[in-house]
């Protein structure tokens, strides 16, 4: 029950504390206007470039836009910690590592998979494209495994970020990882032959190309390779990331470096 | 005086931002991933475009994004770091303190410029066959500095701002594309142009590519300069209004 408690509340208490996001004044223009003007950008570039249709630039950038709070909320939820120096009473605390750590991640999933969803439905409005009403359910699906997975990955982050004094960065990087690898605005079969292996190593890049045949009309079953394959990555993620926070909350234990970056 | 204190100033902002890993970061990591992006979706797509023609957008977009970040929350850093209150209380004015800091951020943005250009010649084959080298050499410090003096505009208003990073969040893709950087303003619906004629990095970016490619870049060069001088003015004025404000209620050092 207390596991419970801590991966519920615990997690939501995590959530709200850390994120000064989610001031309307801050999350309607980063979270909900931000993307809108991405997914213009590269659908103006396609259009240029003589490259794909507006539909293929909507639905990638707008799920890949979920990396924005899944990366840097998770990567956050630690480092945070540690700026506001509590980062030693969560360590030092009796809590069962794993609804703790886990806890933070699910608002996360639930917000990266709010702000992709928004971004698709108006970026697609804006735009003008026609997604059948029986391919809404099934895209909304590909959606939030995305947020999922990409939330794995960004719990790796996280105890990455744990040994870095720029978290921030780190976020960057991966974003920018995220936006050339995974298809979001290149189709994965035009990048260089060295690229592609990466490619499908990468949370987004199953579910985006899911996401694309079903808003084409592919059913859910047409599609359920790609999107087991992208929740496997998101799990292989997450338990990577947890690895990597538990080695890091040893090391830091060991050598005092807790609330040093 | 005021040259030597500009000078001074400039080169110490410069310093000190190319020691930030976030600013070098924005300057060269994420106009070398955009521009990779439209590399490829140029190579991969139907219309033929030039490789130079992107590196340089991208190269241009990173100057935006560095002045955006930098300059607009420049006063509120100062305030953090407890170096506003010296800043407004040293003799000269406080526009000439605060123009060498946004002139400076806005100069960060070479490094996005050579990291592009060098990315894409190295990984790209880009042609580095510039028409007019000399225009070159003139059009871009005069878009660095009409942008700095943009970034002085920003610092001024966005401090009224209490989230400014979240409007800098904002800014930075839409003046993308309003300003023609990577998309032909062309494309776009009519009423972008206006918007973009009012700010500076169209006309830097115009004289930049004519003189990359060929025509006159002269006209766009005095346009980017003539609008920095009404940026200059309008940060100046917007700042003396700053200033007064946080005098009369105490404010400088409250964030």
């Amino acid at each position: 029950m207390t596991s419970v408690r801590i991966f519920f509340v615990g997690g939501l208490i995590s959530f709200r504390a850390l994120f000064s996001f989610l001031r309307p004044e801050v999350y309607i223009p980063s979270m909900l206007v931000a993307p809108l003007f991405q997914i213009l950008l590269f659908v103006y570039i396609g259009r240029s470039a003589g490259l794909e249709s507006d539909e293929f630039f909507v639905i990638g950038n707008a799920v890949q836009y979920a990396a924005v709070p899944c990366l840097f909320a998770m990567t956050f939820t630690i480092g945070g910690e540690r700026f506001q120096h509590t980062l030693g009473y969560i360590l030092s605390s009796p809590a069962p590592r794993l609804p703790l750590f886990l806890g933070r991640a699910l608002p996360v999933v639930v917000n990266g998979f709010f702000v992709a969803a928004f971004s698709l439905a108006v970026g697609g409005l804006i735009v003008g494209i026609h997604v059948p009403a029986s391919s809404v359910a099934p895209l909304a699906l590909a959606t939030a495994i995305c947020a999922f997975s990409c939330t794995g990955l960004g719990l790796t982050g996280a105890g990455i970020g744990l040994l870095l004094r720029e978290q921030a960065v780190l976020a960057n990087i991966m974003f920018g990882v995220l936006l050339i690898f995974t298809g979001a605005n290149v189709p994965v079969d035009a990048l260089p032959g060295w690229m592609q292996p990466i490619s499908n190593a990468l949370p987004f890049t199953h579910g985006i190309d899911a996401a694309r045949q079903v808003a084409d009309g592919a059913s859910l079953s047409d599609v359920s390779g790609l999107l087991a394959t992208e929740v496997a990555l998101g799990l292989v993620y997450g338990a990577v990331g947890y690895v990597f926070i538990r080695n890091t909350e040893r090391l830091s234990l060991r050598y005092a470096t807790l609330d040093r970056a | 005086m005021t040259l030597r204190l500009l000078w001074m100033g400039w080169l110490f902002h410069l310093k000190t931002l190319s020691n930030s890993l976030f600013f070098v970061l924005v300057s060269v990591l994420q106009p070398v991933i955009f521009a990779s992006i439209a590399f490829f979706m140029v190579e991969s797509g139907s219309r033929s475009g030039t490789l130079l023609y992107v590196a340089l957008g991208a190269g241009l977009m990173g100057i935006w994004s560095a002045t955006l970040f930098g300059s607009g929350g420049a006063i509120q850093w100062q305030r953090w770091q407890g170096t506003l209150e010296l800043m407004v209380g040293a003799p000269p004015p406080f526009v000439a303190v605060l123009l060498p800091l946004t002139v400076a951020t806005a100069t960060i943005g070479i490094y996005s410029v050579v990291a592009t250009l060098v990315w894409g010649r190295v990984f790209f084959g880009a042609p580095l066959d510039f028409v007019h080298p000399l225009e070159l050499a003139v059009a871009l410090p005069a878009t660095i500095l009409s942008l700095g003096m943009l970034g002085l505009l920003l610092a001024s208003t966005f401090v009224l701002y209490r989230n400014a990073n979240a409007f800098s969040n904002l800014l930075e893709y839409p003046v993308w594309l309003a300003t023609g950087l990577l998309v032909p303003l062309a494309l776009l619906p009519g009423w972008v142009a206006p918007i973009g004629w009012v700010l500076s990095p169209t006309w830097g970016m115009r004289a930049i590519r004519e003189s990359a490619f060929g025509g006159n870049p002269w006209p766009e060069i005095a346009l980017c300069l003539g609008l920095g001088a009404v940026y200059l003015g309008l940060g100046a004025l917007a700042l003396g209004n700053f200033e007064r404000l946080a005098r009369s209620r105490a404010t400088l050092s409250l964030t």
